[in-house]
C-alpha cells in the first residue's frame, strides 16, 4: 500500500511514444493504448513508426519499432510533435527517440535491457540511465523483466513466453499513469488468446502487474488526467486509413449494387486493405491476389467491362508498373478505382515510411494524352469518403480514377463518428440494354460519359479496345482529326468532373497575408499550425485541396485573395509546381522528405518564415 | 448451356468490318473455322467474349461479331481471368500470339494455366514477330535470319507445349492452320473442357516466316512428317501408315512396321498421362498434333464463386451497418 497520496494532475493533451525492438509487441501496446484513450473519451491521433525489416538483429537501432500517439480534452488533428512521455523498452530505442522528446519529458526505461552490451550496441559510451545523459528529463527506472518474471513465476511459462509479455507490464503502468481503463484490452487479450490460456492468464497478470506497479510504488508521485474532450455527439471507433480505405469501398459496392472486385498484389503499405477486403466476402467482394501488378490492375480491368466495380490497390512502384493498363482503361472508358497508398521513394525507398510524391506520377506518369481524375484523403477516417467519391466519380463519368492516400493515413487511426448508412447517397448506375441507337462511344451530354454494357446482353455485341476510337461508333480510327477530337473529349470530359467538386472551403479569413495550401495527410499539422499562427493574431488562413485533379474550378480565384501562397509538402514541390502553372501565382514551397509526417511546429515555423 | 432456342450461323458472327490481314497469312483459316464451329456451340451469341493481346493474332475480337477486348501487349490473359472470375457464366475467349503469349505475357500464361481459369487460349505460333515487321519471336529457331538478328537468332525458343504442361495446363492441345477439320475439332475439345484450355496452332505468316510449316501441310509430304494423337490409339503415322513411336528404356522412338514390329508394340496415347505428354511433346519428328493432355481439375472461377457463396451462407449476406460498427464503438453523447 502506498504510503503518501498520490496527486491526480490534470492536462489537455498528451503525446506519448512507445519504442522497443520490433519483437518487444510495441505496436500492439500502442494500438491497445489507442483503445483505452478512445474509450475514455479523448481525441485521439496516432503514428506507427516500424522498420521494414520483420525482425531485424535484437538491440540495433535498425530494429526499432514505435508508435506514437496524442490523446486529448479537445478536438486534435495529429499524433502531436514532440512526445511528452517516451517508454524506452532498450538503449536502441531510447537512442533513436531521445532527440523527439520535449524538455524536461518523462522517460520510462526498462532498466534490464540497459546491459553494457545492448548499451554499446545502441552508440552509447554508458549507461545513459546513469552517466547524466538524461539529466535534462524526468526519468523513471523500472526493471521491467524482473517484474515481469516475479508475477509469472508460479505458472511454468518457459523463460519466451514470459519476456513476451513484458509490453503488458509497459502498457498497464502507462495506464494507471493516464488513468486509462484496461478493462478494453483485457477483452482484446481474451479475443486474442482465446486458444492459449496459459497465455491469456500470463498477459492479464503482467498488465495488471504494470497498473498496480503504479499504484504503490513509490517512485510515481503523481497520475494524470486527460479529461474527454467536447466532441460531436453520436457513435464511435477508431478507425486507420487502410481499414478506411476498405469499408468505403464496401459501402460505394453496397450503395452502387455493383459487385466489388479487388485486383491487387501485395506491396506494403497498401496490403491491408487487399487483407480487409478479403475479410468480407459476405458482401459478394471478389478479391484477386495476382501473380503482378499488372496482372492485378489487367484483371481489375476485366470485371470492369464485365460490369463490377473494379479496384486495384498499390503503392509507387507498382502503380508504376501499372500505367500502361490504366491507359487502356482510359481508351476503352471503363470505371476503374486505383489506390494509390504512397510510400518513400523512388524505387524500393523507403516501403514503411510516409511521402507524397506520387502526385505527378499519378496525374502525368503515363504514355500521351491521358487524363485520370485524382482525388487525395486528408486523414485516417476520411480515408472511407475518398474512396467511397473515387468510385462514385468512376462510374458516372466512365473513367479510371485515382484515390491518394499515403504510408501515414494508411496505418494511423483516429476516431470516427460511424456515419448514418441510411443517409449515404445511392449511386445511379444504369447499364445500357437498349439496342436501339447503341454505339458504344455516343457519349451522354452532360457528363460525356459513354454507356457502359454487360456483356451478355443480346444485340449489343461490341469491340473495344487500345487502338483509336471513332468518337460514337468506337470502331477503330487512325483519322488525325478523329485523334485530336477524341483526345480534347477525353480531356474534357476529366475537367468536366469540375461540376461535381464542392467549392473551396477557406478555413480562416477569405482574404489575408498568407494562405496555407495543402493536399492528403498533411491537413491535421496544417490545420492546428495555422490555428496557433491566428491564435496569435496573424492573418493566416488554410485551404487544403482534395481534388488534386481536375483542380476545383474556383481555386485560382481563391488563392489570388492572399498576399502569399505557402504549399507545405512531403516531396519537393509538386503541388506547388502545378499551382505555379495553373494559376501563374509565385506559390512557395515548405518541403520535407524524411519519410516522416509534418509536425505542427514546423508548418508554425514556415508560416513565420513567409510572412 | 443455353437449350435449343439458339440458331445460329457463321454469317452471324462476322463483321461489317474489313479483315486487314496481310492476303494468304494463316489467321483467316483460324477466323474462318471457328466462326463456323460456334454456331454449333448452342451458346447464345452474347454470351461469347474474345479477349486478345497484341499483334497480328490479336486482332482477331474486330472481326468476331460477338463481344470483344483488344486490349495490351501480353496482358489478355489477365484480364479475361478478370472478366471470367467476376462473370462466370460467359464463354470466355483469349487469342494470342507466340509473342504475344510467350514473351511480354509469359508470367500472365503460366499463372492463368496453374490457377486453371474457365476460358480458352488459342496462340497463333508463327513463330516470327508480324506487326512490328520480322524480328525473331521466343519461338524462332536458333539461327534464324531476322531483321534483329541478321547473323542469326541466338536465343534457344520455347516449347510452347512443354511451357502448358509444366505450368500445370489441364488441356494442351497442337493443331495447324489449314488443317480445317482438326483444327475444329480441337477447338470443339476446348471448348468442351472445364478449366483453361490451351491450344497452339502452328500459323503461317506469308510475309516474314513464309512456309515455316510446310513440311507440315505440303501433302506430298506432311503424312511423314506428323503424327496423329488419339486417346486410346496407338501412334501411327505415314502415307501407308507404316510407321509408329515405341516408347523404350524412358525414350521415345521412331519405328518401321513390319520388321518384327506390330502396332501391338507401339506407345498407345493416354491423355491423362502428364509424363507422356511431356516425351511426346519433346518429339521433333514426326510432330504431334492433337491433345496432348487433358485433366479434370477444380477452376479458378468455381472456387472463387464457391467462397462468396460459403462466406454469405455461413456468416449470412454483409450488412454495412453492422460492419461499421464492428469492433469497439463508444457513445459520446
Amino acid at each position: 500500500m502506498s504510503t503518501q497520496e498520490k496527486v491526480i494532475e490534470q492536462l489537455e493533451s498528451v503525446v506519448i511514444r512507445f519504442a522497443g525492438d520490433s519483437g518487444d509487441g510495441m505496436q500492439l501496446t500502442g494500438q491497445q493504448f489507442t483503445q483505452e484513450s478512445v474509450l475514455a473519451g479523448n481525441d485521439i491521433g496516432t503514428l506507427p513508426d516500424f522498420p521494414a525489416e520483420i525482425r531485424a538483429p535484437t538491440g540495433t537501432l535498425a530494429g526499432v519499432s514505435g508508435f506514437q500517439l496524442q490523446f486529448a480534452s479537445h478536438d486534435i488533428y495529429t499524433p502531436g510533435d514532440a512526445p511528452d512521455v517516451l517508454v524506452a523498452m532498450n538503449p536502441a530505442a531510447l537512442k533513436i527517440n531521445l532527440g523527439d522528446v520535449r524538455p524536461n519529458g518523462i522517460i520510462i526505461a526498462n532498466t534490464d535491457a540497459y546491459t553494457d552490451k545492448n548499451c554499446q550496441k545502441a552508440g552509447f559510451g554508458g549507461n545513459p540511465l546513469t552517466d547524466g545523459t538524461l539529466s535534462s528529463y524526468r526519468l523513471y527506472t523500472v526493471d521491467m523483466n524482473k517484474m515481469t518474471q516475479a508475477a509469472l513465476a508460479d505458472t511454468g511459462l518457459g523463460p519466451r513466453d514470459i519476456d513476451r509479455t513484458k509490453n503488458m507490464f509497459a502498457l498497464g503502468l502507462v495506464s494507471w499513469m493516464f488513468q486509462r481503463p484496461i478493462g478494453v484490452t483485457i477483452k482484446q487479450l481474451e479475443k486474442k488468446f482465446a486458444a492459449k490460456p496459459e497465455i491469456l492468464d500470463a498477459n492479464i497478470r503482467v498488465l495488471k502487474a504494470g497498473y498496480h506497479y503504479g499504484e504503490t510504488a513509490e517512485i510515481f508521485t503523481s497520475a494524470y488526467e486527460v479529461k474527454p474532450a467536447a466532441i460531436e455527439p453520436g457513435t464511435y471507433r477508431s478507425i486507420t486509413g487502410n481499414a478506411a480505405t476498405a469499408y468505403g469501398f464496401i459501402a460505394a459496392s453496397e450503395l452502387s449494387g455493383l459487385r466489388l472486385f479487388l485486383g491487387s498484389y501485395p506491396i506494403t503499405p497498401a496490403s491491408d486493405v487487399l487483407h480487409e477486403l478479403s475479410k468480407h466476402k459476405n458482401f459478394d467482394v471478389m478479391t484477386f491476389q495476382a501473380e503482378d501488378e499488372i496482372a492485378a490492375v489487367g484483371a481489375a480491368i476485366g470485371a470492369a467491362f464485365g460490369g463490377n466495380l473494379a479496384i486495384t490497390t498499390s503503392s509507387g512502384p507498382g502503380v508504376a508498373l501499372k500505367m500502361e493498363a490504366i491507359s487502356l482503361a482510359i481508351m476503352t472508358e471503363l470505371p476503374l478505382v486505383i489506390a494509390d497508398i504512397q510510400r518513400g521513394g523512388p524505387s524500393t525507398g523507403l516501403p514503411t515510411k510516409t511521402e507524397q510524391a506520387d502526385l505527378l506520377q499519378v496525374i502525368y506518369g503515363r504514355h500521351g494524352e491521358s487524363p485520370v481524375p485524382v482525388i487525395a484523403a486528408q486523414t485516417p477516417a476520411d480515408c472511407f469518403w475518398a474512396a467511397l467519391e473515387a468510385c462514385r466519380i468512376a462510374v458516372k463519368y466512365m473513367t479510371p480514377v485515382f484515390l491518394l492516400t499515403d504510408g501515414y493515413l494508411a496505418n494511423g487511426a483516429e476516431p470516427w463518428k460511424i456515419p448514418d448508412v441510411e443517409s449515404l447517397e445511392a449511386f445511379d448506375v444504369k447499364f445500357r440494354k437498349e439496342v436501339d441507337g447503341f454505339l458504344p462511344y455516343l457519349r451522354d451530354e452532360d457528363t460525356l460519359a459513354r454507356p457502359w454494357v454487360k456483356p451478355g446482353t443480346p444485340g449489343l455485341e461490341h469491340r473495344i479496345g487500345g487502338l483509336e476510337k471513332e468518337d460514337g461508333s468506337g470502331n477503330v480510327s487512325y483519322s488525325p482529326t478523329n485523334h485530336e477530337h477524341m483526345v480534347r473529349t477525353r480531356a474534357a470530359k476529366v475537367k468536366g468532373i469540375q461540376r461535381d467538386i464542392a467549392p473551396i472551403e477557406v478555413y480562416g479569413d477569405p482574404e489575408g497575408d498568407l494562405v496555407v495550401v495543402g493536399w492528403g495527410s498533411t491537413y491535421g499539422a496544417i490545420r492546428t499550425a495555422v490555428d496557433a499562427a491566428r491564435n496569435e493574431g496573424k492573418k493566416v488562413s488554410h485551404v487544403h485541396i482534395r481534388w488534386m485533379n481536375p483542380l476545383p474550378a474556383d481555386l485560382g480565384d481563391v488563392l489570388r485573395r492572399f498576399k502569399k501562397v505557402l504549399v507545405p509538402e512531403m516531396n519537393l514541390g509538386q503541388l506547388r509546381m502545378l499551382l505555379r502553372a495553373e494559376y501563374l501565382i509565385p506559390a512557395e514551397g515548405l518541403n520535407k522528405v524524411t519519410g516522416r509526417p509534418f509536425t505542427k511546429s514546423e508548418i508554425l515555423r514556415g508560416i513565420e518564415n513567409h510572412l | 448451356m443455353a437449350e435449343a432456342a439458339v440458331k445460329l450461323t457463321k454469317k452471324d458472327f462476322e463483321t461489317p468490318l474489313d479483315v486487314r490481314w496481310c492476303p494468304g497469312c494463316g489467321d483467316y483459316a483460324i477466323l474462318a473455322n471457328l466462326q463456323r464451329l460456334l454456331p454449333d456451340l448452342g451458346i447464345p451469341r452474347e454470351n461469347f467474349v474474345f479477349v486478345s493481346g497484341i499483334g497480328c493474332s490479336s486482332r482477331f475480337p474486330y472481326y468476331m461479331n460477338t463481344y470483344g477486348f483488344h486490349t495490351i501487349h501480353g496482358r489478355a490473359p489477365s484480364i479475361a481471368t478478370g472478366l471470367k472470375t467476376s462473370r462466370p457464366e460467359l464463354d470466355v475467349w483469349v487469342i494470342t500470339g507466340d509473342g504475344d503469349a510467350l514473351s511480354i505475357g509469359g508470367n500472365h500464361l503460366i499463372h492463368a494455366l496453374r490457377r486453371n481459369v474457365d476460358f480458352n487460349i488459342l496462340l497463333f505460333n508463327n513463330r516470327i514477330y508480324g506487326l512490328t515487321k520480322g524480328q525473331y519471336s521466343p519461338t524462332s529457331e536458333i539461327g534464324k535470319k531476322t531483321k534483329s538478328s541478321p547473323m542469326g537468332s541466338v536465343d534457344a525458343p520455347f516449347n510452347p507445349i512443354m511451357l502448358a504442361l509444366g505450368s500445370g495446363g489441364s488441356f494442351v492441345a497442337r493443331s495447324i492452320d489449314i488443317e480445317a477439320k482438326h483444327l475444329q475439332a480441337m477447338m470443339r475439345a476446348s471448348h468442351g473442357h472445364r478449366g483453361t484450355s490451351f491450344i497452339e496452332v502452328y500459323q503461317n505468316c506469308p510475309i516474314f516466316n513464309d512456309g515455316a510449316f510446310d513440311m507440315l501441310t505440303d501433302r506430298k509430304v506432311k503424312s511423314e512428317n506428323v503424327v496423329a494423337l488419339e486417346h486410346g490409339k496407338p501412334l501411327v503415322f505415314g502415307k501407308e501408315a507404316d510407321k509408329g513411336i515405341r516408347l523404350v528404356d524412358g525414350k521415345l522412338e521412331v519405328v518401321q512396321l513390319g520388321e518384327g514390329v506390330t502396332e501391338g508394340d507401339l506407345l498407345v496415347h493416354d491423355e491423362t498421362n502428364r509424363t507422356q505428354a511431356f516425351l511426346l511433346a519433346q518429339l521433333e519428328l514426326p510432330v504431334p498434333v492433337g491433345v496432348f493432355f487433358r485433366e479434370e481439375r477444380p477452376t479458378l472461377d468455381d472456387m472463387m464463386n464457391k467462397q462468396l457463396e460459403t462466406a454469405s451462407s455461413k456468416k449470412g449476406r454483409g450488412e454495412l451497418k453492422a460492419l461499421l460498427h464492428s469492433g469497439e464503438t463508444w457513445e459520446v453523447r
